[in-house]
């Protein structure tokens, strides 16, 4: 690890004018991978701010519940109205990791970890990501884990946060300040695709914070869940997940959410799926159909090709898990 | 920077990059901790902080200054073994030793989430905050501490043992 | 292989040939284990009762001190580079700004490393225990990628590690073979244990041609990590030219033997003491950061402490290596096997000696009248792959049990009858006797406790979305003790008895259960043994390996105790009502010894001594060579019952219940032996569904190495796991006991892959069985 600097901010005024420091200030969390990276190499802040002493408060607003980006994974998932109305995301926090570590994770932090790719970890490996322009030892190495989706030839990684994909699925939208002022980015546009540039993962500029995120209402939330596929049962990142809302009325689907996990290179929100479901029979065979609609444009890679129909099905479950219609 | 550790105070002063349990195994010669991966995949490292268990590899020191920290060292009182340090031994909890503290810790952190109602995700409604720390409850809560060993069912039921209040079904069965 | 070494390996497995024979063909008395160890009969003692670890409570309050946790004035902290090409030469080596850091204390290449001689390869001599005999920092050569080729010095773990990210290297590469199915284009037999591992008897593929019913597959596993939790780790100073390591070893004896050759030291100038050992499982032996610890020590002058990375363990510690098997059985319409053909192919270094011999269990599973089984080495740059958790059995039960379980299914013979119906008289690829093989049992009572009979046609059974299957195998494990078992007894007038002998703790119980041992042998409390070990100044060289330890130990303290009765019957002299018995004719009981016969003859230690006018009574005796190893075929049974679920949606694998039915003569602490039953049997699990190093064959590299990647079973994975034995002591070995250690990973992969095929009709033959390969 190289040598850093430490600020704890007092506020995200104090955290973004701390951030302005050096080029190479990062924000840090509860460190869990921050702190993990930095060992690899593969970060090498100069200086660290703080910000886990930041308002920590979930509160409803005329626009949602706010979850301010200090709250940890723990506090999150346990709170009476999440689990109440949006169980998708308490179910997905409490899949992913372990106890230590979600009592450590913020939320701003879990939206900004990194991927596990092998190659981006190790810095005998070429990764595009860690050394722009550098090649990719993935596209035809292990990768098991990686893309299916929306990938590029510089890069095949996949996002691997649980609770991201719950957020995509509902409409959250991430408060952003920074130097420059504040703004909200709907969480689906948050992460970006790698294109030619892997480097850039989300569309926040040097120095910004994210200070919340906000769910917006949604009448049918309680009606959803999250399931994690994975190669062990527990403590293992997500081969494919999904998160699903849907509200069923008279057999028809009159509205769904639906977001995959360990597919692509940020949270996979399935429009095309969503799409072909809305007014339709909420049947096993429309479930399929919007599936196939969603993976249409799937590419395999050596290892992950059955990433594809494993996430067809475990969409056509969850779909009729939440539609009683499973066996 | 100052520290609460097993209820006593301690003032330490170190690298920034010295993590929480390198504060406590080298520096303050506190080794029941382990480091097992330094990385949070094993949980060998698991303390409480302010009673919450978290994997101290993975802690910044610097970012815990001021708080009060319980390590396997402190779950003992004076007389001898706490009730479930006990109960791992009754019930053979472990084999070779070296992730055993971290999952008394982690064990500790559990009872305490469980007893907050914080959620496991075997819960069958996420809205449900009456929990039962049924078998696979427990192994899903303990899942963070890896036991290359094996002595998994010692270890359950060690905490099912010593933690019957907590394991008894709503209903009875 | 060179053809002097070729010929040298011919002549001394010739001479071990006739050794061999001739010791088959003695007389039993003449054997160790002729006349069965007394402790045997006795009903009434400690052994076999669940006490509870003695160091359980050091362990669970944290206060049990490993090889890190020893601190010493003015110690610094290493930090290792490892090179990141699979084969070639440094090129240039620029270490100054690592020099510059604050802090940094040394940093130590080839160029400033002191002269060493190769570490001595494990099973190069009865002491060495190194995994490979590569030249330690002598030159610029990189032998495999993940290679130390720096070690940085500081007094801070932090400044250290960041040392070694400021070296600046470049390297020469030459054409490294990385790649298996190229590697295996060139193959020569595999030797182990001096002997060749080739079986031939009869034409067993003729007879497999000829069978009426046949089984003819491949199976494949990848490479394994150990992955104990506790890394590799030393602490180590110098004290004038003497060598003291605190190590994290299974050999104190061969660690310190093994680093005075590296040193040009006298043996007893090295002391290594292990007190706690946070797993080993084979890896916990001699690497190079034992011997880089130490260097760096003397050429800076401080005391050092050394604690591998995750990733350090998986880039300079081997694991197991990768296999590929072909398992071939013929039967008669009857289930008789006609032949059984067990060969194939594993990856090795040139600079190691472990062809991961998986035909080991083949040789002496089942009666056939023909056998042909091969390994065959392929040599390829890589760590060097070493021994882990039995290594042959583990993987090679998967093949041969998976095997015999797809040939009872074509032929529609329940896969319990068939193994029956094969089962041997004598061992059936040596002619020896078995000692004691109850595996019979160990299946009727296994299936009935389980609940065999439930188990349904594959993919019949259904329960939601997951589909339910039964499977089971057999596991087996060798009886092993190797030569150079002492031990010394310090009896005191006061009754308290020290054993002493340089054994190791890693978790297997050894001190409680032998503690025990020594209590009923004496007639003592438990409270009354002192047990001393893991210190390279005790007697014996006792290598915690192979399942070996309990042997061992054993065999050493039944000579040892023989030699102090006979000192103590000595001294008791004419007056004692003992007076004129033999050494054979008594027993220890209640404090004293007594005529095994007539109890009435009796005196107290205390009184002896006191008579004699002594405080105490010391004797070392060394355990009499291993012979009953090759008189009697010896060997560990389980039988392995487990029902998996697969999820018809997902294809993952979750074990519901596992039983194991073990046969492994008497069980001297049933709490502990069942923590290693189940221990082995979850890496079993672990082996079957999640483990594999994946090791890139472009670069040679292992791409996952650390604990979130390289998944190893987690608490929700693990069902609670039933274990039953059959108790029945094995007549010719100490204590009517065999070790268990390894015994309970042995049979566990195929019992899953058979389940899983129950519940999906899928054979999966290629490990892990991951969720992508049920789809
Ligand atoms: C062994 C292991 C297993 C895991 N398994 C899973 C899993 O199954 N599923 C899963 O979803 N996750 C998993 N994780 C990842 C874990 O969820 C993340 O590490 C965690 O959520 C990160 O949160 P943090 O607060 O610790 O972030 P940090 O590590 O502190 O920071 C991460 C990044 O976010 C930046 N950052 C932090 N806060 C802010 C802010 N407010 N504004 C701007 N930037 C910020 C930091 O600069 C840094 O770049 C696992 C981690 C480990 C170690
Ligand atoms: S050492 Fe902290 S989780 Fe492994
Ligand atoms: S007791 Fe050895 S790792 Fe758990």
């Amino acid at each position: 690890m190289t040598p850093f600097a430490y600020d704890r901010a007092g506020s995200s005024a104090d955290a973004i004018r701390l951030a302005q420091a050096t080029a190479a200030t990062h924000y840090l969390g509860g460190g869990t991978n921050l702190v993990d990276l930095m060992r690899e190499g593969v970060a090498t802040p100069d200086r660290l701010v703080d910000v886990t002493g930041l308002s920590a408060a979930i509160e409803p607003t005329p626009d949602g519940l706010r979850i301010d980006a200090a709250v940890r994974n723990t506090a999150l998932a346990s709170d009476p109205r999440v689990r109440r109305d949006y169980p998708l995301l308490a179910r997905a926090i409490v899949a992913g990791a372990s106890a230590q570590i979600r009592n450590m994770a913020t939320v701003g932090g879990n939206l900004l970890q990194r991927t596990r790719c092998a190659y981006f970890y190790d810095d005998a490996a070429a990764c595009n990501k860690r050394v722009p322009g550098a090649g990719c030892d993935a596209v035809d190495g292990f990768n098991r884990i990686h893309a299916i989706l929306g990938a590029s030839p510089a890069c095949v990684a996949t996002h691997p946060s649980d609770m991201a994909v719950a957020m995509a699925a509902l409409n959250a939208v991430v408060t952003i300040d920074g130097p420059d002022g504040s703004r909200d980015v709907p969480l689906t546009d948050f992460h970006r695709l790698p294109g030619g540039t892997p480097e850039i993962e989300t569309v926040l500029a040097r120095g910004e914070l994210i200070t919340a995120v906000t769910l917006p209402p949604l009448g049918f939330g309680a009606r959803s869940t999250y399931r994690k596929v994975r190669d062990r049962a527990s403590y293992a990142f997500a081969l494919v997940s999904v998160a699903a809302a849907v509200d069923v009325q008279g057999g028809t689907v009159a509205d769904v959410r639906l977001a995959l996990g360990g597919v692509a290179h940020k949270p996979w929100r399935a429009f095309a799926a969503e799409a072909a479901l809305r007014g339709q029979p909420a049947t096993a065979a429309s479930f399929r159909a919007a599936a196939e609609a969603e993976l249409a444009d799937a590419v395999p890679l050596r290892d992950n090709g059955f990433k594809i129909e494993l996430a067809k099905r475990t969409i056509v479950a969850v779909l009729e898990e939440l539609t009683g219609e499973a066996a | 920077m100052h520290f609460t550790i097993n209820g006593r105070g301690v003032d330490a002063d170190f690298d920034l990059r010295t993590s929480l349990l390198d504060l406590l195994r080298d520096h303050l010669g506190l080794t029941g901790s382990k480091k097992g991966c330094n990385q949070g995949a094993c949980g060998a490292c698991t303390v409480l902080v302010d009673g919450e268990r978290i994997n101290a590899c993975l802690a910044l020191a610097v970012q815990y200054d001021g708080r009060s920290i319980t390590t396997v060292e402190g779950l003992a009182d004076a007389t001898g073994l706490s009730p479930l340090q006990a109960a791992f031994v009754e019930h053979d909890g472990f084999q070779c030793g070296y992730c055993t503290p971290g999952q008394l810790c982690s064990a500790m952190g559990m009872i305490d989430e469980v007893r907050r109602g914080v959620p496991s995700v075997v819960a069958a409604d996420m809205a449900d905050g009456d929990i039962v720390l049924d078998h696979d409850e427990l192994r899903e809560r303990m899942s963070g501490n890896l036991c290359r060993c094996g002595a998994y069912n010692g270890i359950v039921n060690a905490i099912a043992d010593t933690f019957a209040a907590e394991t008894h079904s709503k209903e009875p069965a | 292989m060179s053809v002097i070494a070729e010929a040298a390996k011919k002549a001394q497995g010739a001479v071990q040939a006739v050794m061999k024979t001739a010791i088959a063909n003695a007389p039993d008395g003449w054997i160790p284990g002729g006349v069965p160890d007394p402790l045997i009969r006795a009903k009434h003692g400690l052994v076999g009762t669940p006490v509870s670890r003695i160091d359980g409570p050091l362990k669970v309050k944290g206060a049990a001190r490993f090889a890190a946790e020893f601190p010493l004035d003015g110690m610094v902290y290493a930090a290792l580079a490892h090179a990141t090409i699979p084969l070639g030469r440094i090129a240039t080596l620029d270490t100054s700004a690592a020099e510059a850091v604050p802090g940094v204390v040394l940093v130590m290449t080839y160029k400033n490393a002191p002269k060493m001689a190769p570490p001595p390869l494990f099973m190069s001599n009865p002491k060495a225990v190194s995994g490979d005999n590569l030249p330690i920092f002598q030159d610029a050569d990189i032998h495999w990628n993940g290679q130390p080729y720096a070690v940085a010095l500081a007094e801070t773990q932090e400044a250290a590690d960041h040392a070694t990210t400021l070296i600046e290297v470049t390297y020469d590469e030459l054409p490294a073979r990385t790649r298996f199915a190229e590697a295996k284009t060139n193959t020569y037999p595999g030797t182990f244990q001096g002997e060749p591992l080739l079986v031939e008897i009869g034409d067993a593929e003729a007879a497999l041609a000829a069978a009426p019913h046949k089984v003819d597959v491949t199976y494949t596993t990848p490479r394994h990590n150990h992955n104990p939790i506790e890394l590799h780790a030393a602490t180590v100073r110098w004290n004038g030219d003497d060598l003291i390591v605190h190590d994290a070893t299974q050999a104190v004896t061969h660690t310190a033997w093994s680093l005075a050759q590296i040193f040009g030291l006298k043996e007893e100038q090295v002391h290594v003491t292990s007190p706690y050992v946070g797993g080993g499982f084979g890896s916990k032996t001699l690497w190079q950061h034992q011997t880089l610890a130490a260097a760096a020590s003397k050429v800076s002058g401080r005391p050092v402490r050394i604690v591998l990375s995750r990733e350090g363990v998986f880039r300079g510690v081997g694991g197991r290596t990768l296999t590929e098997q072909r398992v071939a059985i013929g039967a008669q319409a009857d289930g008789a096997f006609d032949a059984i053909v067990h060969t194939g192919t594993i990856g090795m270094t040139s600079h190691n000696n472990l062809p991961e011999p998986f035909i080991v269990a083949t040789k002496t599973a089942y009666a056939a009248k023909t056998f042909h089984l091969d390994v065959e080495v392929a040599e390829m740059d890589m760590v060097a792959n070493t021994f882990m958790r039995a290594p042959g059995e583990a993987v090679g039960t998967f093949a041969l049990e998976c095997a015999v379980d797809e040939l009872a299914h074509d032929m529609g013979i329940d896969p319990i009858a068939l193994r029956e119906r094969n089962e041997p008289e004598q061992d059936p690829t040596a002619g020896t006797p078995f000692s004691s093989r109850n595996i019979v049992a160990a299946y009727r009572a296994g299936a009935e406790r389980f609940g065999w009979d439930k188990r349904q046609a594959p993919g019949t059974r259904r329960e939601g979305e997951w589909l339910i299957g039964m499977g089971c195998a057999t596991g087996t494990y060798p009886y092993y003790r190797m030569p150079g078992g002492a031990a010394r007894l310090t009896l005191t007038r006061d009754a308290r008895v020290t054993v002493a002998i340089a054994a190791h703790e890693m978790g297997m119980g050894t001190s409680t259960a032998h503690s025990a041992v020594v209590a009923d042998r004496f007639g003592l409390p438990l409270d009354a043994v002192t047990f001393d070990y893991a210190d390279s100044k005790l007697p014996g060289v006792v290598l915690a390996g192979g399942s070996q330890q309990t042997a061992s130990i054993g065999a050493a303290v039944i000579a040892a105790h023989r030699a102090l009765v006979t000192e103590l019957l000595k001294l008791a002299g004419n007056d004692s009502p003992l007076a004129g018995l033999k050494a054979d004719e008594v027993a220890g009981y209640d404090g004293g010894l007594c005529k095994l016969d007539e109890p009435g003859r009796y005196e107290s230690y205390a009184s002896i001594l006191g008579r004699a006018n002594r405080d105490e009574v010391t004797v070392e005796a060394e355990a009499p060579p291993p012979l009953e190893t090759q008189h009697w075929s010896m060997h560990s049974y389980s039988a392995i019952f487990v029902e998996a679920a697969v999820n018809a949606i997902t294809g993952e694998t979750r074990i519901r219940r596992v039983l194991g039915s073990f046969d492994c003569g008497t069980i001297l602490n049933p709490k502990t032996a069942s923590s290693q039953f189940r221990g082995g049997m979850i890496m079993g699990l672990g082996m079957a569904l999640m483990e594999e190093a994946q090791f890139d064959e472009r670069s040679g590299r292992i791409v996952n190495p650390s604990l979130a990647e390289y998944h190893v079973p987690v608490h929700m994975d693990v069902p609670a796991i039933d274990i039953i034995w059959t108790d029945i002591p094995d007549p010719h070995a100490p204590m009517g006991a065999h070790g268990v250690g390894e015994i309970g990973i042995t049979g566990v992969a195929a019992a899953i892959a058979n389940a899983v095929f129950n519940a999906t009709g899928k054979r999966v033959r290629d490990l892990p069985i991951t969720l992508d390969k049920l789809l």
